[in-house]
C-alpha cells in the first residue's frame, strides 16, 4: 500500500469512528440541541398527528454502541486493518492458511508414513490403505469420475478393463501426478461426410456388433487403415503410450452409438484430466493409485469378472 | 381565493398495485427454483428455466420490482404528506413508473435469455444499466424536489431515509456498472479483477443497507407510528442512527469476502465496521417498537401493525446475525453455505417483505378514499401464514447451513475429508423440502392479499377523487 493510500484508508477510518463517537457524546450530554428530553414531543407535527418524542437514548443501546467501537479499535490494534500497519499479532490469513495446511501436512505425513516403500500393487491389496484412499477419491476425484469411478460421459469410467493411458502403476500414477491432455483430431474435413459414415460404421463394428451399414465396412477398414490405425492400432484396440482408446471393447468414454462415433470423428475430442501432483503430494497420489490400480480388472484378466457400469455411456 | 392543491396519489396508485403484482410473480419465481433443488427435473430441459437463469430473475424481481414499487409508492405518498405538498413535476413521476416497469419487463426477457454481466443484483446489461440510472435521477428530482417545496420548516425523518436512499443508490448503480459494452448485449466491467469484486460488493451491500434498509425504514417512520397513533419513541435515536447508519454502512461491502485474495486490511475493515453496525441498525427498531409502549393492546386488534411489528423483530435479528456472519471465523464456517440465504430471507421477507404488506395494507384504502382494507380477517390469516412460512424458511436454511459447514470442514484421524460435497447435498434434501413449504406459504398468502386489494379497490365506495394538501400545523 502506497503511503497515499494509507493515510487516505487511516484518515477515513478515523474520521469515521470519531464521528459516531461525537454523535453519542453530543446526544447524551446536558446541551443535547434545543430539544427537551422525556415524554414531551419535539413540538413539530406533520400530516396531521406524526409526532415525536425525544426521549434519551437507551443506556442498553449505548454501551452495546461503544462496546463495538471499543472492539473495532482493539482488533485494529492486534490486526490487519488500519491503513498499511499490520496489527501487534503479526497474523495474515496467508500465514493463517500456510499454518493449517502445514498441520494437515503433518498429519497425513504421519499417518501416511506406514505405507511408504509399499508398491502400488500392494497398497491395491492393503484395505488399510484403501479405506484411506477411498476418502481421498471421494474428496478428489469423485466429482468428476463419480463416486463409484464409472464415470459420465468424457469422464472415463475407471473400472473399465481398458483404461486409456494404462493400467501399470507407473502409467497410474503419472496419470494422476501429471495430469493427461488427450487429443482426438477432427477428421471431419478429411474424409467427408461419405468416409466419415463409413469409418463410424466400420469403428462401431469393432467391438463385435453388427454396423448398421454393413455394405460400408470394407470402405470403412481402407480409411481406418490409413487415418485411424497410426494411433488407435491397425486392431482398433488402442495404444495406452498416446491415450488412443481402445475401440474394440464395450466401453466408450464419449458414448458408442453412430451419431455420437460420427460427432467423434467428424469434429475430434479434446480432454484434460488436471494434474494433482502439488495439491496432493507423492503420497496421496500413490494411495490414489493404489486404489485406481485395485478398481480396474487387468486386460490379462477376463473382462466379464467386473460388468461393465451401465452408466458407462455404451449406449450413446 | 387560493385554489385548493391536491396530492398527486395516481403514480402512488400505480405503483401500490405492481407492488402486489410484482410481490406475486417474483415469489412465484422463487418458488419455481426452490423447487427445482428439491426436484431438477424441473427445469424441463429448456434453458430459460434453467436454475441459473430463473435464480437472478427472482432476486432482481422481488429486490427491485416489488420491493422498488414499493419504495416508489410509499415514498411518493409520504413525501407528498409530510411535506404539505403536490409531488413535484407529476409528469417526470409518471415517467419514473412507466421507466421502471420497462425496465422489469426487459429485466424479465433478458435473464431467462441467458443475457447477464455477472454481477450479483446488478445482472443487466449495459442498455438497462442506462435506463435505471435515467430513471433514478428523474426518481431523485421528483422526490427533492418535493422536499425543496415543502411547506413545513422541519424535514420529516422519514424523508431523511429515503433521500439518502435514493442518492447513494444513484452512486453505487453508476460506479458499479461502468462497463464496456461490447455488442448490443454484451458489456465488461471496467475494473479489474479484485478490485471489480470489491467495487461490487460495495455496490452489493450497500444495495442492501440503502435499498433494503434506509429506504424501508423510511417506511416504517411513517406507517409505524401513523398506524399506533403514537408518536415516534426518539428523535434523538433518530438522529444518532440515520448519521452512523448512512456512515458506517459504506464499509461493510468486504465482509462477502473474507478469506479471498481481497487484501487482509479491506476484510478486517469490513469486519469491524459491520459490528459497528449493530447498534446504529438496533436503532430503528429501538424507535419502531417502542413508538407503541402505550398502544401495546393495539398488537391484539390490528394485524397491519402485527406485520410492521414482527418485521423490525425480523430487521433486528437479521441485523445482528449479518455482524456475526461478518467475524472471520464464523464466516469461514458459514460462508458458501445455505446459512447466507437463511439469512438473506430472514431479511428480505422478514423484514423488507412484512413492513411492505404491512404498508401497503395501510395505504390502499387511504388511496382509494376507504377507512380500511375490505377484509381485516383476511390480513389475519395473510399475517400468520407469511410468519409461519418465513419460520420455517429462515430455520430450515439454517439448520442446513450449519450442517453444510461443519461437514466441509469434518476430517478424519488421518487427515482426510471425512464427507465428499454430494453427500452435504444428501442431508441437506430434507431442509430444501421445508425451505420449498415455508416459501409456498409466503407465496401463497400473496393471494389472500390481491383479493383483499381488488375487493377493496372495487368496492362501490372506493374513489381515487383528489385529495387536498393538508394545512401544515403551526411549528
Amino acid at each position: 500500500m502506497s503511503g497515499f493510500w494509507n493515510w487516505w484508508i487511516v484518515l477515513l477510518v478515523t474520521a469515521n469512528v470519531a464521528f459516531a463517537v461525537w454523535l453519542l457524546l453530543s446526544t447524551t450530554s446536558a446541551k443535547a440541541g434545543d430539544q427537551k428530553a422525556g415524554p414531551e414531543t419535539t413540538g413539530h407535527t406533520w400530516d396531521g398527528d406524526l409526532q415525536e418524542y425525544n426521549n434519551p437514548l437507551p443506556r442498553w443501546w449505548l454501551f452495546l454502541f461503544y462496546f463495538t467501537i471499543a472492539f473495532a479499535i482493539g482488533y485494529l490494534v492486534l490486526f490487519p486493518g488500519f491503513g498499511a500497519f499490520r496489527g501487534t499479532l503479526g497474523w495474515s490469513q496467508v500465514k493463517q492458511w500456510q499454518a493449517q495446511t502445514d498441520e494437515a501436512n503433518a498429519i497425513a505425513a504421519r499417518e501416511f508414513a506406514r505405507f511408504d516403500g509399499k508398491t502400488v500393487e500392494e497398497l491395491a491389496k492393503d484395505p488399510a490403505a484403501i479405506k484411506i484412499a477411498k476418502n481421498l477419491f471421494a474428496a478428489n476425484c469423485s466429482m468428476c469420475h463419480g463416486s463409484d469411478a464409472r464415470g459420465a460421459k468424457g469422464f472415463p469410467n475407471l473400472t473399465s478393463p481398458n483404461l486409456t493411458w494404462g493400467h501399470e502403476p507407473e502409467a497410474i500414477l503419472a496419470t494422476i501426478g501429471g495430469g493427461r491432455q488427450g487429443v482426438m483430431p477432427a477428421w471431419g474435413a478429411v474424409l467427408g461426410a461419405d468416409g466419415v459414415e463409413a469409418v463410424a460404421n466400420y469403428v462401431y463394428s469393432l467391438s463385435g456388433r453388427q454396423a448398421p451399414q454393413a455394405s460400408l465396412l470394407a470402405a470403412g477398414k481402407e480409411k481406418f487403415d490409413t487415418v485411424c490405425a497410426a494411433c488407435h492400432g491397425p486392431d482398433g484396440k488402442g495404444n495406452p503410450a498416446l491415450g488412443a482408446p481402445n475401440l474394440a471393447d464395450e466401453y466408450w468414454i464419449y458414448g458408442g452409438s453412430l451419431p455420437v462415433i460420427k460427432e467423434t470423428v467428424t469434429n475430434g475430442r479434446t480432454n484434460k484430466m488436471p494434474a494433482h501432483l502439488e495439491l496432493l503430494g507423492e503420497q496421496k497420489i500413490k494411495l490414489l493409485a493404489g486404489y485406481v490400480y485395485s478398481l480396474s480388472p487387468k486386460p490379462a484378466l477376463p473382462a466379464a469378472t467386473t460388468a461393465p457400469a451401465p452408466a458407462s455411456g455404451a449406449g450413446g | 381565493m387560493q385554489r385548493t392543491e391536491t396530492y398527486n396519489d395516481t403514480v402512488v396508485r400505480q405503483f401500490a398495485v405492481m407492488t402486489v403484482v410484482w410481490g406475486i410473480v417474483g415469489m412465484l419465481v422463487g418458488v419455481i427454483i426452490a423447487a427445482q433443488l428439491l426436484f431438477p427435473a424441473l427445469n424441463f430441459d429448456i434453458p430459460w428455466l434453467s436454475y441459473g437463469r430463473l435464480r437472478p430473475l427472482h432476486t432482481n424481481a422481488v429486490i427491485f420490482a416489488f420491493g422498488g414499487s414499493a419504495l416508489f409508492a410509499s415514498s411518493y405518498y409520504v413525501v407528498q404528506r409530510t411535506c404539505h405538498a403536490r409531488l413535484f413535476a407529476g409528469p417526470l413521476a409518471s415517467f419514473t413508473f412507466w421507466g421502471w416497469n420497462l425496465i422489469i419487463v426487459a429485466a424479465a426477457i433478458t435473464l431467462p435469455l441467458g443475457i447477464t454481466s455477472g454481477k450479483e443484483y446488478a445482472e443487466l446489461e449495459w442498455p438497462i444499466d442506462i435506463a435505471i440510472a435515467i430513471v433514478w435521477v428523474a426518481y431523485a428530482v421528483v422526490f427533492l424536489g418535493t422536499l425543496a417545496t415543502r411547506k413545513v420548516k422541519h424535514i420529516y425523518v422519514a424523508n431523511w431515509f429515503f433521500a439518502s436512499f435514493i442518492i447513494t443508490v444513484a452512486v453505487l448503480h453508476i460506479v458499479n456498472s461502468a462497463e464496456i459494452p461490447v455488442s448490443m448485449w454484451k458489456s465488461y466491467s471496467v475494473y479489474p479483477g479484485v478490485v471489480d469484486a470489491m467495487v461490487e460488493w460495495w455496490y452489493g451491500h450497500n444495495a442492501v443497507g440503502f435499498f433494503l434498509t434506509a429506504g424501508f425504514l423510511g417506511i416504517m417512520y411513517y406507517f409505524v407510528p401513523k398506524q399506533a397513533g403514537r408518536p415516534i419513541y426518539s428523535y434523538r435515536l433518530s438522529v444518532v442512527h440515520f448519521w452512523a447508519l448512512i456512515s458506517i454502512y459504506m464499509w461493510a461491502g468486504p465482509h462477502h469476502l473474507i478469506y479471498t485474495s481481497l487484501p487482509d486490511w479491506a476484510q478486517s475493515l469490513g469486519m469491524v465496521f459491520s459490528l459497528m453496525l449493530i447498534a446504529p441498525s438496533w436503532g430503528g427498531m429501538i424507535n419502531g417498537i417502542m413508538t407503541l409502549s402505550g398502544a401495546w393492546h393495539k398488537l391484539r386488534t390490528d394485524p397491519i401493525l402485527k406485520f410492521l411489528i414482527v418485521s423490525l423483530s425480523f430487521y433486528g435479528m437479521s441485523t445482528f446475525e449479518g455482524p456475526m456472519m461478518s467475524i472471520k471465523t464464523v464466516n469461514a464456517l458459514s460462508h458458501y453455505t445455505d446459512w447466507t440465504i437463511g439469512h438473506v430471507h430472514s431479511g428480505a421477507l422478514g423484514w423488507v417483505a412484512m413492513v411492505s404488506i404491512g404498508m401497503l395494507y395501510a395505504l390502499i384504502p387511504r388511496l382509494w378514499g376507504r377507512i380500511e382494507m375490505y377484509s381485516t380477517r383476511l390480513i389475519d390469516i395473510h399475517f400468520w401464514t407469511t410468519t409461519i412460512g418465513i419460520v420455517l424458511y429462515v430455520a430450515a436454511m439454517w439448520i442446513a447451513g450449519v450442517m453444510q459447514g461443519l461437514m466441509w470442514r469434518a476430517t478424519n484421524a488421518d487427515g482426510t475429508l471425512t464427507y465428499t460435497f454430494v453427500e452435504s447435498l444428501k442431508v441437506t434434501y430434507p431442509f430444501y423440502a421445508v425451505r420449498l413449504a415455508g416459501g409456498v406459504l409466503v407465496f401463497g398468502g400473496m393471494f389472500l392479499m390481491a383479493y383483499n386489494v381488488w375487493k377493496t379497490v372495487t368496492a362501490p365506495n372506493a374513489t381515487t377523487a383528489d385529495q387536498p394538501v393538508l394545512q401544515p400545523a403551526h411549528g
